[in-house]
């Protein structure tokens, strides 16, 4: 590449083929990756159960027929009825929403607040990024269903029963609380490379103000990382939500999720197992999804995994 | 002659260097920079060379104001640069401004070279109003010798040598009246260092600049510079016209390093004497006293480990931090 130094280098299509960003690379790389297109299918059916469930199923989720309790699968109902007659197809159906939500929100939220925490750490130094860190250590040290549960009984009591909108928040934010320090330690120790490199220097010779330098220069070249953690983490979150709402502290009937149907079927798994199963295989084939979308998302943006 | 535009005075930059785990505490300072002084006239050019490690990037860093100096005062066209702050300072960036070493990490790969070149008007918005921002920076591509076409790519899409006049072209921007160059062709290969010395030559022409020019290789500084200072642990060694410098040094440092230099003269090898320095640059945490140069010198004495040797005028009629500063005989024979 020494030759024509004034002109394009080689190798580098000089048509007028649009200028291609790292993020247009990664792009190109991903939509050939078997992986990342069978993740995308997944989440993509997903994501239209969650917003449309209507399509997919005309039958109310919370209409009972007691008569027809716990039969198996048939023609009738494909993923068959569950203890109180209800249509478990319907119900998985709508219950994508409620997971997906608060996967979706867990996750920003907890990325969201790691990611500015970290960068303001990891620019910083000194104090500030020892209170940060040792807040984070804190939370860290928390045991995480232990911590949730405790947060949601306290603010559930055993006979409480709170609305919709309020215990789907409340999942959101007890799980986004006790994992965001992921997110920010990540954010932070990529915010400290790139810190180091001469663009900063550059722009700090040039005047560059500190939120300049922060959000022009600092987010883009170190957010990689947790944008890989936040996919795998919504797949995890969707699973903490099934998790909690099984343990009965989570969400709760008449909301509909499938952490609420594990939990409605737990009792009745030798009898009746596809009461379990169906739902906890949503569940599984999501977080698959996402944990396949991650990987294959990493694989694109680290030029060194290629 | 005119005021120097830059006069550096006793410059000094410690790095404290902390232990412990819980309770950190300072065992010991990097003397990086240790007492430097020079000055820089407008137009010129001066060369600082040096090894690794001899102070030369931190005194570029600190000049910068990208490291505050731990004491010393630098003037620039008038005021003390280093008390400078808020809107003065800002405005100081606009008069005084870097080229990197490594152009592989000093540019951001996230953004365009339209938006890094553009990014000192963004900065600096009084200089061009928004509209005619784009023609200007069409114009400094064109100036460092890229095709203002590039304005939409990528600074991966580029070749190093291609990447440094991007960096040069952001250094520009600003029309600064100094511009500091960190060992700005290190990084390039040879046929390409040629090509950007040539440019930062033509540029120093067109538009009247001033450069400190930072490197390690003595040929590559003589071919631009006018003067040259020579560092050694954080301290001068020996400052002078590239003349003097090159043919009269007087400070055995800096004829040591140009007995080094490579001769593109077959038949003169084994007829000129190498100076081969032994050990290793002591440790800048804890200097030799007096002379640093001391223990790796041949002319050392008792003097030298009692006295620093002050950076002033000697033999050969410029400055030399050496007790025995003394043009050597003849260096190369027949």
């Amino acid at each position: 590449m020494t030759s024509g130094d004034a002109t394009l280098a080689p190798g580098v299509p000089d048509r007028a083929e649009k200028s291609r960003s790292l993020g247009a690379d990664a792009w190109r790389e991903l939509r050939t990756n078997p992986l990342f297109v069978i993740s995308c299918v997944i989440i993509l059916i997903i994501v239209v159960m969650m917003a449309f469930p209507g399509l997919f199923t005309s039958v109310d989720p919370n209409l009972g027929d007691l008569s027809k309790a716990r039969q198996s699968p048939g023609g009738d109902a494909w993923f068959g009825y569950d203890t109180q007659g209800r249509d478990i197809f319907s119900r998985v159906i709508y219950g994508a929403r409620a997971s997906m939500l608060v996967g979706i929100g867990a996750t920003v939220v907890q990325v969201v607040v790691g990611v500015l925490l970290g960068v303001l750490g990891g620019f910083f130094g000194r104090w500030v990024d020892v209170i940060i860190s040792r807040i984070g250590d804190i939370f860290f040290g928390l045991p995480f269903m232990l911590g949730a549960i405790v947060v949601l009984t306290t603010l559930n009591p055993p006979q409480s029963s709170p609305g919709q909108v309020a215990i789907i928040l409340q999942v959101v934010l007890s799980i986004a609380v006790l994992s965001w320090p992921i997110s920010m330690r990540l954010m932070r120790s990529a915010t400290l490379t790139a810190k180091q490199q001469d663009y900063v220097k550059a722009a700090r010779s040039l005047g560059a103000s500190t939120p300049r330098i922060i959000f022009r220069h600092l987010l883009p070249n170190s957010i990689a990382p947790v944008m890989v953690y936040a996919t795998i983490a919504l797949g995890a979150n969707i699973g903490a939500e099934a998790t909690l709402s099984y343990l009965g502290v989570g969400l709760r009937p008449p909301v509909v999720s499938w952490g609420v149907m594990v939990s409605d079927a737990a009792t009745y798994f030798e009898t009746s197992p596809h009461m379990l199963l169906i739902p906890a295989g949503f569940v599984t084939f999501t977080v698959l999804g996402f944990v396949m979308l991650g990987d294959a998302v990493r694989d694109a943006m680290d030029p060194k995994s290629r | 002659m005119a005021e120097p535009i830059l006069q550096v005075t006793d410059l000094v930059k410690h790095f404290p260097v902390r232990q412990g785990v819980l309770f950190k505490h300072i065992v010991g300072q990097v003397k990086a920079v240790d007492g430097v002084s020079f000055e820089l006239n407008e137009g010129e050019t001066l060369g600082v060379v040096g090894e690794s490690g001899c102070g030369k990037s931190t005194l570029a860093q600190v000049l910068m104001r990208l490291e505050e100096p731990t004491s010393g005062s630098a003037v620039f066209q008038g005021k003390d640069m280093f008390s400078l702050r808020g809107k003065d300072f800002k405005a100081l960036r606009r008069d005084m401004q870097i080229i990197l070493q490594d152009p592989y990490t000093s540019l951001n790969p996230r953004m365009t070279v339209g938006d890094i070149v553009g990014e000192p008007f963004e900065i600096h918005p009084e200089v061009a109003p928004k509209g005619s921002r784009e023609q200007k920076v069409r114009e400094l591509l064109d100036v460092v010798g890229l095709s203002p076409e590039h304005l939409n790519r990528y600074p991966h899409q580029f070749s190093g040598g291609q990447r440094q006049r991007i960096g040069i072209a952001r250094a520009l921007a600003l029309r600064p009246k100094v511009i500091i160059c960190d060992e700005p062709v290190s990084a390039l290969d040879v046929s390409i260092q040629a090509q950007v010395m040539n440019l930062l030559g033509d540029l120093q022409k067109e538009f009247g600049l001033s450069y400190v020019f930072i490197a390690h290789d003595l040929s590559v500084v003589r071919h631009l510079c006018d003067r040259v200072a020579v560092m050694y642990l954080g301290k001068i060694a020996e400052i002078g016209t590239e003349d003097q410098i090159y043919e009269h040094p007087t400070h055995p440092y800096t004829q040591a390093l140009l007995s080094a230099v490579p001769v593109p003269d077959p038949t003169l090898r084994g007829h000129r004497e190498v100076i081969r320095l032994t050990g290793d640059v002591p440790s800048p945490m804890d200097p030799p006293s007096g002379c640093r140069f001391r223990t790796r010198c041949w002319k050392a004495q008792d003097i030298c480990a009692q006295e620093t040797p002050a950076l002033e005028v000697r033999a050969g009629g410029h400055l030399s931090a050496c007790h025995f500063a003394e043009e050597k005989p003849e260096v190369i024979a027949g």
